[in-house]
């Protein structure tokens, strides 16, 4: 084992851009790894059911090139995960076409690791069958159906598939969807580091350096691994970690702040001691790693559930903001009758939003304040793109023209933005699965795929 | 009386995951952290009602080390889960808002 394991995340999200100065200072630095997380669920079910990409395609490009030809030119294995945002197999096509872009460009020539995370529906109905599903927390159970209507099912990659593509002589790795940590953990685990402390310090490294001040998910980040501690520092010059900020950042997006759920265990940091070292760096010590009993890999699932197609508008009459719901509940009414059995029978979803009253909290909206205006969002769901359109064109028109008691101003309820007014949302997805799946061999799940460039 | 949002220096929420939302409440010192902490009005059942669920689904986690208190709940928005229909908020980073104006006694 060597004294120390340099690793450089290049930000926390491929496409979102860095500073070039950044990554300079950390190739200078003679890093051991440079990795890259790429993916995620907080934008929704709609790029794993589609297999688009959150950010474009240019951006990925952008973002990969400067990366990737200074690893490859000075020898430094490379590690993007979550490719293509949702890991399905078109997500990791789009991210392995910008790579040989880039290696056709520059002429780089390497071993490539591709590791695939979608996950068989076959498997996922077996393992259902022998009980070795479970819910994540607040998520629904699981059934056939859900797995049958998935248009794509990936399982977030642990360490040990990305150890595997280390063992057989993989330069670049390209993954799938992935747990976050993987990207980072994995070349220490692999070299023999504690997985505690190399599981905890990869959770810090995976929004690049958005545990620094000013904090910057756009930014790069170097994490030191050592035998008893890790050191974290940002790799601009006027960024720094404090001890808090660090401590801090453990608690972003997780359910619970001292427990870190990763496949093959978990990570207890309560005993973590937070230091600050130099002027921008924290070390930290004490994580505990605990092996888990069984493997639990995470599976995310999307499902088509129709098309959108939706329109905003203003209203700025007080008597039609004062009769909103009398206004709606007309309105679905109207949308039905004027609609003929089969689109009925088809079935669709009318939603309104009101911007400025209570659009963002609904029911939960404390407020209580009458507004001076309100933003209309007037949103229909079917199963085509048509019938959505259909709906949508039916609704808008019976609110604009819609009477109530009170009405004085009865040219039109709604003032309009835009002409055409009505915009076509395209394919509506969501979460199918957001289960956990006991697994017996990690390796045989996510095979990697070695390609010579 | 002061308001969680004015103690606090941080007051912010976004998704666990497409089924939970967090909520992290961070205060710039162990006074203020402290207040809130053993306010009779900061509990989980007042939680609860702001978010209309149920208490046992509240988890209130304090952070003594960055003075910090978390709240994981169930995600209110969506028919299931983050971004599908029903939704207003996919990444849940405008949810915090019914604990703003809590009253800190």
């Amino acid at each position: 084992m060597t004294d120390e394991l340099r690793i450089v995340a290049v930000n926390g999200m491929l496409g979102y851009g860095y500073e070039l100065a950044s990554l300079e200072a950390g190739i200078a630095a003679k890093p051991h790894l440079i990795g890259c997380d790429s993916g995620s669920t907080d934008a929704g079910p709609y790029y794993l059911g589609s297999g688009n990409a959150l950010v474009r395609t240019d951006q990925i490009y952008r973002d990969l090139k400067p990366a990737l030809v200074a690893a490859v030119k000075n020898d430094i294995p490379f590690v993007v995960g979550s490719a293509g945002f949702a890991g399905a197999k078109p997500n990791l096509e789009l991210a392995l076409e910008v790579v040989h872009r880039i290696c056709r460009e520059e002429d780089l020539h390497f071993k490539l690791g591709v590791i695939p995370s979608d996950v068989e529906k076959k498997v996922v109905f077996d393992a259902l069958a022998a009980g070795d599903i479970q819910p994540m927390p607040s998520a629904p159970c699981l059934t056939r159906e859900d797995i049958e209507h998935s248009a794509h099912i990936v399982g977030q990659i642990g360490t040990e598939p990305y150890i595997s593509a280390f063992e057989q002589g993989a330069q670049v790795v390209i993954a799938g969807r992935s747990c976050d940590t993987a990207i980072y953990a994995a070349l220490p685990i692999w070299r023999g580091y504690d997985p505690g402390l190399a599981l905890h310090m990869a959770k810090i490294m995976e929004c690049g350096a958005q545990c620094g001040i000013p904090l910057a998910p756009n930014d790069c980040l170097m994490g030191t691994m050592r035998n008893d501690h890790f050191l974290v520092r940002p790799l601009a010059e006027y960024r720094v970690c404090t001890p808090e900020s660090v401590a801090a950042h453990t608690m972003y997006e997780q359910g619970n702040p001292f427990l870190l759920y990763e496949p093959e265990g978990v990570v207890d940091t309560r005993d973590a001691e937070f230091t600050q070292l130099d002027r921008q760096t924290v070390r930290v010590a004490g994580s505990k790693y605990m092996p888990s009993e069984k493997l639990m890999i995470k599976l995310e699932g999307a499902r088509r559930v129709g098309a959108r197609a939706f329109t905003i508008a203003g209203a700025r009459d007080r008597h039609v903001i004062a009769n909103l719901d009398a206004i709606e509940e007309a309105v679905t009414a109207a949308v039905r009758r004027n609609l003929n059995a089969q689109a009925r029978e088809e079935g669709y979803q009318l939603h309104f939003r009101h911007y400025g009253k209570d659009g963002v909290l609904g029911e939960l909206e404390p407020s209580g304040v009458a507004p001076a205006e309100v933003g209309i969002l007037i949103e229909a769901i079917a199963p085509t793109q048509a019938l959505a359109s259909y709906v949508l064109s039916l609704a808008r028109s019976s609110y604009l023209h819609c009477p109530f008691t009170g009405r004085k101003a009865t040219a039109g309820n709604l003032a309009f933005p835009f002409s055409p007014s009505d915009f076509e949302g395209g394919d509506v997805y969501e979460f199918s699965l957001y289960h956990l799946m006991r697994v017996k061999d990690q390796n045989a799940l996510f095979p990697v795929e070695m390609e010579t460039i | 009386m002061p308001k969680l949002g004015d103690l606090a220096s941080v007051i912010r929420s976004k998704n666990a995951g497409p089924f939970q939302v967090t909520i992290d409440i961070m205060f710039a010192n162990a006074a203020d952290y402290r207040r809130v902490l053993d306010a009779s009005t900061f509990t989980a059942a007042e939680v609860a009602r702001r978010y209309h669920i149920a208490e046992r689904d509240v988890a209130v986690i304090a952070f003594e080390r960055v003075h910090a208190v978390k709240i994981t709940i169930p995600r209110r928005w969506g028919t299931r889960g983050s971004g599908s229909a029903g939704d207003r908020d996919v990444y849940g980073a405008q949810q915090h808002g019914p604990l703003v104006d809590l009253e800190i006694a």
